[in-house]
């Protein structure tokens, strides 16, 4: 199978359609994204899943399955997944901003309130966006962060901050 | 002369899962490594390993590491490490270099290879500068020593390798300015490689390294795209200024011992090349030689671990330790765990170039 993933780096938005939440599901409130193509051996996010909302079952090499009326979006799976590659994004809030929480493993961490560079799957900017929680889990932090809400099935990163990056 | 009943060579994680199994069984176990710590490249893994729950799966590998290695020392084996093993002799007789640099000679019942593997190397033009090493020694640079060799680094080679040691860069807080790779696709997980492109990092496909420059250490690169039979492609030139070129462009079985013990090996390319054929309980065609991980036919941590598990339970059952019925058990438990690791698009061919080396194993001894 030759994709963008295998041949670039990233997930195209032609590979991601299948994986994304409708805009109903995603008005009514946090739901979790699987970018999960590979069929690698593997399946802590079904063990991580308290509402039994992803299902990998057998063999253990299927991708995972969201049930996307079970998942709340809690992002329980988010640090879990051995490939950092968890979302939950959340259109239900009123007003132009929606969230993403995405895993973060890098040093600093940015701060509630703190305004950083949101970024897509390249790398590329997309947005200012405004730091709304960090919650750390075994080394892995799990940011949830303000973005327009045109912008939610887009934004998979934010810039890396601090030292000699911001050169 | 000195008598043990297994000798483990290499405290990696095939090394000391085999004598962690072997102990717990009862057996008397010693562990030799050339290097100041235990633990092989283990140690260095600072990001969370795939599987199941019963393959660890969500564990950082050094936290996997630490725990094998209480594990191994609670059940009595004994690890000495600063210890070289240059010869195995006829009848298992084994020649060591002591940690004080004194000789001493072993008599082994059993030994177990786990000697792992090494990395490639890939000549260029200005290949020798200081500042281009192997992935592996950025990795141990620093996730061991916290010490980011360079600022700038040029990654060499999409394998998981090439990936993750990407992504470490960028947690020491570096510049990974490009990830080069000579074939159309990238090697390792997806999942890896999209960790490092939403970091910023271009995955360039279809390149290769075409130079190295700098005065006393390196300074620069240039790559060039490759065509479908990868050669250069003259006007794609792209310079980039770094102060590190990592290569990862995959490894060897380091299998130097089981040749000096007169193992028949086989030529599989996809694991690393020369290897020494084996059976289901991982052992070599010398009777009573083992072999465990890496040396085996390069595949990952998580495997290397069952196949130590698996020489360590069929040796200690040839010593009498266990009875063949209750280690056949245990071993059928192992064996499903790797089957389980083997599978999917990344696992299919290593399932297949092992289970071809086993039937090479089964018809020797036959014939």
């Amino acid at each position: 199978m030759s994709t963008k993933l295998v041949t670039n780096g990233y997930l195209s938005d032609e590979e991601m359609a299948d994986l994304l939440p409708t805009q109903a599901r995603l008005q009514k409130g946090p739901v979790g994204v699987l970018e999960c193509i590979q069929d690698i051996p593997c399946n802590p996010c079904e063990q991580a899943c308290s509402f039994q909302a992803i299902s990998i079952g057998k063999p253990i090499t299927s991708l995972p399955v969201l049930d996307e009326d079970k998942c709340i979006g809690c992002g329980a799976c988010i640090p879990k997944c051995p490939g950092l590659a968890i979302f939950v994004v959340d259109c239900s809030r009123p007003g132009e901003m929606g969230t993403v929480q995405l895993p973060y493993e890098y040093y600093p961490l940015p701060e509630f309130g703190q305004i950083v560079d949101a970024v897509d799957r390249k790398g590329f900017l997309v947005a200012k966006a405004v730091i709304d929680r960090v919650n750390i889990q075994d080394h892995t932090a799990v940011l949830t962060i303000l973005v327009p809400k045109a912008f939610v099935n887009i934004v998979r990163g934010i810039r890396l901050i601090g030292g000699d990056r911001d050169e | 002369m000195e008598k043990v009943e297994i000798l483990v060579v290499g405290a990696g994680p095939a090394g000391l899962s085999a004598a962690m199994e072997a102990a717990k069984l009862g057996a008397q176990v010693r562990v030799v490594d050339e290097n100041q710590k235990p633990g092989g490249q283990l140690f260095k893994q600072i990001h969370k390993f795939f599987g199941s729950k019963d393959h660890l799966a969500g564990t950082r590998g050094y936290e996997i590491g630490s725990a094998l290695l209480k594990n191994t020392v609670e059940m009595g084996a004994k690890i000495d490490l600063n210890t070289v093993v240059y010869g195995i002799y006829p009848d298992r007789q084994v020649g060591i270099i002591t940690a004080d640099k004194s000789h001493q000679l072993l008599q082994a019942e059993k030994i177990i290879l786990a000697t792992g593997a090494s990395e490639n190397v890939l000549a260029f033009p200005g290949c020798t500068l200081p500042g281009i090493m192997s992935a592996g020694a950025v990795q141990t640079m620093v996730n061991i020593h916290r010490v980011l060799p360079a600022s700038n680094v040029l990654m060499i080679g999409s394998g998981n390798v090439g990936l993750i040691v990407s992504y470490q860069i960028l947690q020491a807080g570096g510049h990974v300015r490009a990830l080069v790779e000579a074939a159309p696709q990238i090697g390792g997980y997806g999942v890896h490689a999209a960790k490092i492109s939403r970091a910023g990092v271009p995955i360039l496909t279809r390149y290769t390294i075409k130079c190295a420059y700098g005065t006393d250490q390196v300074e620069g690169a240039t790559i060039i795209a490759v065509d479908d039979s990868f050669k250069p492609i003259g006007g794609t030139e792209r310079e980039f200024s770094v102060g590190c070129i990592a290569i990862a462009t995959g490894l060897t079985p380091l299998a130097e011992l089981a040749s000096l013990c007169g193992c028949t090996f086989t030529y599989v390319p996809r694991l690393g090349g020369m290897l020494p054929i084996h059976s289901e309980d991982m052992e070599t065609t010398v009777p009573g030689i083992y072999v465990a991980g890496d040396i085996t036919g390069v595949e990952e941590a998580s495997t290397a671990m069952e196949e130590g598990r698996l020489a360590g339970i069929a040796a200690a059952a040839a010593l009498g330790h266990v009875s063949a019925e209750k280690a056949n058990l245990m071993k059928a438990q192992v064996w499903s765990r790797i089957n389980t690791l083997r599978t999917g698009k990344f696992g299919q061919y290593r399932q297949e170039a092992k289970g071809k080396i086993m039937n090479e194993r089964r018809a020797l001894i036959v014939n």
